[in-house]
C-alpha cells in the first residue's frame, strides 16, 4: 500500500456570506413604474426595446422606462438611486 | 441585489447558458433565491422580431412562459428563506486527509485545482521549502482576486501562493516573482466569455539569478522557470480567486491554450531599446513583472522589411480596438528598426497610433466596443464622444500610445516579430524586488 501523505488545501480564504433578504413584492402593476435597466451588453438595448413594447401592449398601466448604467459592468450609484426614488420594481438584463 | 436591499423587487436576465454562474453568483451574494429569468443564448445579432419571440416564449430553464417567470418574480409570494437570506463561512482545513498519492492526484484533478497535468503534491515539506524563497512571513495577506470585477474577490497569504507555487513545480528562488504577480490583482484566469489568458513579462536582475530564457525558444516550452511560473500564475489564479470551472466560474467560450503558461522575461543585454519595466517607473537595475490580460490574438511576420508598415497595418487593424497590442520582437527586428531612425519604443508606439486606423463604421461595429466604449462616448468622455462624430468612413486611431507595449526578446535565429494582444492594466508592473 502506498505511504500516506498530508498535503496543503490549495484553495484561497472565500468572504464570510451574510444572508440578504428579498425586497417585499410588488401586490399589483396598475400605476406602478418598472424600470428597465439595460446593462449595455450588445442587443440588450433592443431587447430591452421589445420588452418595453410587450408591457406598452399587454400591461399599458404599467410605466416602464428605460434606464442605462454610464458605464458597463461598473456600479452606476446614481442610477440605483433614481431607480430607487422613482421605481417600484427593476428587470436587469441582459447579462449576457 | 442592491436594488433589492434598497426595497426594490428586481428580476435579472441572463441568456441561459449563464444560469449556473447566476445561481452561484446570488449564493455569494448570501440571497440564493434572489430572482432570476432566462432567455436563449445567442441575444447578439438576433432581430427585434427574434428577441419579441424570446420574450414571448419559454424561459429555456424553468420551461414555463418568460413572460410569466417575470411577472412572478416581481409580485409573488415570498418564503422564508426569501425573506432570511442565507448567511454561511467556507472554512477550508490548512490540510487535507493524508492519503496516497495516486489518490491525491485524482483528488486534487476532481476538485479542479489543477490544470488537468500531473501537479507537484504541495507537502508541508515542500511548503515549507518554497516559503524560504521570500523573506515575508507565511501569514502575510498578499492580496485578493475574483474571476471577473463583480464577482466575489477572495483572498490569500504567503503560504497559499506557495502552495500553488509547489504545484506548478516551481523552485524557491523563483517564489518572488510569484508572488509579485499574484500580488497584481489581475486573474489569469478571467471568466470573460471572450476568453483572456494572462501574459507575464520579466525584467531586472532576476531573470538571469533564476536562469529565466529570453534566448531561442523564449516564448516556448524550453526553460524551467519561464514555464513554471507561468503555469504558478495559472494555478493560483484559479484556486485562490473560488475556482475556474467551465459553466460555473468559467464562462469564456473558447478558452486559451495561453491558460497553461504564458511568461518569459526580455532579452535586455540584446535589446537596443529601454527595458519594459523602465518605461513603468523602475530603474534597469530594479527586477519587476508586468502582467498582461489578452492572449487571443496573434499574429506573425519578418523584417522589417520594405513593406514593413503595410504588414504592421495590417497585422494591427486585424486586432481588437478595445483590446491593446503587445509587440514582441527578436532583438534583430529591434536593431533593424532602430537603423529606419527608431530609436526607442516610443518612436515606433507612436507610429503605431498614429498608422493603425479602421474606418469609423468598422470600430463602432466592434461588439466591444458596443459594449464598453459607446457608452462611454455618449456619456461625453474623450476620445470616444469625438470619435462617436465621425462619418462612417472617416479614419479612427486603434490604439492610444499608452496603450501599446514593446518587448524584446528571443535568440536571434531570425529576424521575427509577434503581435499578441496584451492589455497592461493599471499599475500591473510590480516589484519582484519588494517580494524577495
Amino acid at each position: 500500500m502506498s505511504q500516506r501523505i498530508a498535503v496543503h488545501d490549495p484553495r484561497g480564504f472565500a468572504p464570510k456570506v451574510t444572508g440578504k433578504q428579498l425586497a417585499p413584492r410588488l401586490e399589483g402593476f396598475d400605476g406602478k413604474t418598472v424600470y428597465l435597466v439595460d446593462c449595455l451588453f450588445d442587443n440588450s438595448e433592443v431587447f430591452m426595446r421589445e420588452l418595453q413594447d410587450w408591457f406598452g401592449k399587454n400591461l399599458p398601466a404599467v410605466k416602464t422606462p428605460i434606464i442605462k448604467p454610464r458605464e458597463s459592468w461598473v456600479d452606476d450609484p446614481g442610477m440605483r438611486a433614481k431607480v430607487v426614488a422613482e421605481g417600484d420594481a427593476a428587470i436587469l438584463g441582459v447579462g449576457l | 441585489m442592491s436594488l433589492e436591499a434598497a426595497g426594490i423587487p428586481t428580476v435579472a436576465v441572463h441568456t441561459h447558458v449563464f444560469a449556473r454562474l447566476a445561481r452561484a453568483t446570488a449564493l455569494a451574494n448570501g440571497m440564493p433565491t434572489a430572482r432570476q429569468a432566462y432567455v436563449p443564448q445567442p441575444l447578439v445579432d438576433r432581430s427585434p422580431a427574434q428577441l419579441r419571440a424570446y420574450i414571448e416564449g419559454p424561459d429555456p430553464i424553468s420551461k414555463r412562459p418568460f413572460i410569466q417567470e417575470i411577472i412572478e418574480a416581481l409580485s409573488g409570494p415570498l418564503c422564508d428563506e426569501d425573506r432570511k437570506g442565507l448567511s454561511f463561512e467556507r472554512i477550508h482545513p490548512r490540510l487535507l486527509e493524508p492519503d496516497s498519492e495516486e489518490n491525491l492526484q485524482q483528488f486534487f484533478m476532481e476538485q479542479r485545482w489543477t490544470d488537468f497535468l500531473p501537479v507537484v503534491l504541495p507537502t508541508e515539506a515542500r511548503v515549507a521549502a518554497m516559503l524560504k524563497g521570500t523573506n515575508h512571513p507565511a501569514e502575510k495577506i498578499v492580496g485578493r482576486l475574483s474571476p471577473t470585477n463583480f464577482r466575489e474577490s477572495w483572498e490569500f497569504d504567503v503560504e497559499k501562493v506557495a502552495v500553488n507555487a509547489v504545484m506548478a513545480g516551481a523552485r524557491p528562488e523563483y517564489f518572488p516573482v510569484i508572488l509579485a504577480m499574484a500580488s497584481s490583482g489581475l486573474t489569469a484566469r478571467n471568466s470573460s466569455t471572450t476568453s483572456f489568458a494572462g501574459i507575464g513579462v520579466v525584467n531586472g536582475p532576476i531573470r538571469n539569478e533564476i536562469g529565466m530564457n529570453g534566448s531561442i525558444g523564449a516564448l516556448g516550452p524550453y526553460n524551467h522557470a519561464n514555464t513554471t511560473i507561468g503555469r504558478a500564475w495559472n494555478l493560483l489564479s484559479q484556486n485562490l480567486q473560488g475556482g475556474s470551472v467551465p459553466g460555473e466560474s468559467y464562462m469564456g467560450s473558447l478558452g486559451n491554450m495561453s491558460s497553461y503558461s504564458a511568461t518569459f522575461p526580455e532579452n535586455e543585454e540584446r535589446s537596443p531599446w529601454e527595458p519594459l519595466h523602465v518605461r513603468y517607473g523602475f530603474k534597469r537595475t530594479d527586477s519587476a513583472v508586468t502582467v498582461f490580460r489578452g492572449g487571443r490574438y496573434m499574429q506573425a511576420g519578418y523584417g522589417p522589411r520594405a513593406t514593413w508598415q503595410e504588414k504592421f497595418k495590417r497585422a494591427l487593424t486585424a486586432g481588437s480596438a478595445r483590446q491593446s497590442p503587445l509587440i514582441v520582437v527578436d532583438p534583430i527586428v529591434a536593431r533593424l528598426f532602430t537603423e529606419l531612425g527608431f530609436d526607442s519604443k516610443q518612436k515606433l508606439i507612436d507610429w503605431v497610433a498614429e498608422n493603425v486606423t479602421i474606418p469609423a463604421r468598422e470600430y463602432w461595429d466592434d461588439q466591444w466596443v458596443q459594449t464598453l466604449v459607446h457608452p462611454l462616448a455618449v456619456a461625453g468622455v474623450e476620445p470616444y464622444a469625438t470619435n462617436l462624430k465621425a462619418a462612417p468612413d472617416d479614419s479612427l486611431e486603434m490604439y492610444r500610445p499608452e496603450e501599446i507595449n514593446i518587448v524584446v526578446t528571443g535568440g536571434e535565429t531570425q529576424g521575427a516579430w509577434r503581435i499578441y494582444e496584451g492589455s497592461r492594466l493599471k499599475d500591473c508592473t510590480i516589484s519582484i524586488d519588494a517580494w524577495r
